[in-house]
């Protein structure tokens, strides 16, 4: 395992050098995944990568979307979706228009999963979907709005499971092992880099989802987030978070209530 | 098994397994005392369902409540801690749990050697491993980093786990303390308790 101190000089280059702040991601996952590159990229030592690292800027686009965790599915947890599609969707529907802000979005399944529950709530003309990620690459792939086949069968099952009843082949075209999803969906779809360490609010949104992001930080870095969340949510607002996150060990909590068991909250006050 | 060996300061137990390894927790906590001197942290490799009923189950057989770690949870002296599905289980030096949904590992999240490597770097010496039943090589590295770091390994034996692989694994690659069944894993788990 790389040493702590070594961990400190590489985000401090990363800072210094490039502007991305690391320094508050949760430790013990974030020195797994250095090691991780360092192994997969066969590095003979951490010095190479960090010489690597300061010398050659392609490389950094690699290491930190290496770095960054983006594993994703459609229709993540099923169980969450049932709710967002029979509870949440309809406190949205007397809106003359729906801002949803998709913060850490990846490679956007988890956007597309949110404009097919809209569109099949005959929502989404009057909606927006603002999808924003550090990393470029990413981005990239969520934009072109083209997935892999060999997905499709786990995404169809989890939109069964979350109560969909349309047949999920529908939704896209499939050729040379790729699909392409409708573009009716990604027209509603603003993809646009963000950084949850350093921007701030943009707009003001009915629904924020960020799933799976606030555990690779630690709690300071948390804080700062939910803050910002917190500040870019209207009134009566909601805020959906992973299955496992939670607002219990932050200061914002009493101005949130807990909506849904699915780990979906409303901004009271 | 002398009691003088396991009398050495014990902050942390971590409990790892896989196929067949829910039986044998059902016999273990049972025979846990009320109130504990170290945190127990189980991690197994399940299936991704009904959200809480394996740490329901677990606890209706103890005398201890069972808990679902959530991200960023306080890890405290005392408190039995259940790794959630899907998602590896990592502890900081600040003693706060951190969750990570990043690739399996051993074809599995939660992996056992993720947390058991995790576990070992914070608690060093003062840690206690141990291995139950199953199909997959997992957990066998982390027990390896468990002992390069101080501390204490320990495997079910394998005639008396449902799934011997795992445990077989371990006695193999690692030079493990103590091969224990589960009557003996018992009275580990109550003489670590000071």
């Amino acid at each position: 395992m790389i040493e702590e101190h070594d961990l400190d000089l590489l985000l401090n280059d990363l800072f210094e050098l490039y502007g991305y702040d690391f320094t508050n991601y949760a430790r013990a996952s974030l020195k797994r995944r250095v090691q991780r590159i360092l192994t997969l990229d066969k590095f003979p030592s951490f010095a190479e990568l960090r010489y690597r690292l300061r010398s050659d800027e392609p490389f950094l686009k690699h290491f930190v979307e290496e770095l960054t965790v983006n594993v994703t599915e459609m229709f993540r947890d099923p169980g969450f979706y049932k709710v967002l599609r029979q509870d949440v969707i309809d406190n949205l529907r007397a809106k003359p228009f729906i801002r949803i802000w998709h913060a850490g979005c990846s490679t956007g399944e988890e956007v597309y999963s949110m404009a097919i529950l809209l569109k099949e709530a005959n929502l989404l003309h009057k909606s927006l979907l603002y999808a924003t990620d550090l990393n470029p690459t990413v981005l990239e792939k969520a934009r072109r709005g083209f997935f892999s086949l060999s997905e499709m069968k786990q995404n169809s099952e989890n939109y069964i499971a979350s109560g969909g009843v349309q047949d999920f082949s529908s939704y896209y075209t499939a050729h040379y092992g790729q699909v392409k999803f409708d573009e009716s969906l990604s027209e509603k779809m603003i993809f646009s880099t963000h950084n949850l360490v350093s921007d701030s609010s943009f707009n003001e949104f009915d629904l924020i989802l960020c799933r799976n992001v606030l555990i690779y930080f630690d709690k300071a870095l948390q804080e700062r987030v939910l803050r910002l969340f917190y500040d870019s949510l209207a009134q009566l607002g909601f805020l959906a978070l992973g299955t496992r996150e939670t607002l219990r060990f932050s200061s914002v909590e009493p101005k949130f209530k807990q909506f849904s068991q699915e780990k979906i909250w409303r901004k009271v006050s | 098994m002398e009691k003088s060996k396991l009398t050495h300061s014990c902050k942390a137990v971590i409990i790892g397994g896989s196929a067949g390894s829910i039986e044998v927790l059902l016999k273990l906590l049972p025979a846990l005392p009320e109130t504990l001197t170290y945190a127990l942290i189980i991690v197994l490799h399940r299936k991704h369902t009904a959200e809480s009923a394996l740490a329901e189950l677990l606890t209706s057989k103890s005398r201890l409540i069972i808990h679902e770690v959530d991200d960023k949870e306080p890890l405290k002296t005392g408190k039995v801690y259940l790794a959630p599905a899907d998602y590896h289980l990592l502890i900081e030096h600040s003693l706060v749990f951190s969750l990570d949904a990043s690739e399996k590992i051993n074809y599995s999240r939660p992996s056992l050697d993720v947390s058991f490597e995790s576990a070992a770097e914070v608690f060093g010496p003062e840690l206690v491993g141990i291995l139950l039943s199953g199909a997959n090589a997992d957990g066998t590295a982390g027990l390896k980093a468990i002992k390069r770091a101080g501390g204490l390994i320990v495997v079910q034996k394998p005639e008396t786990a449902r799934v011997a692989y795992m445990p077989q694994q371990a006695i193999q690659e690692a030079n493990v303390d103590y091969v224990l069944d589960i009557f003996e894993l018992a009275r580990l788990l109550n003489l670590l308790n000071n």
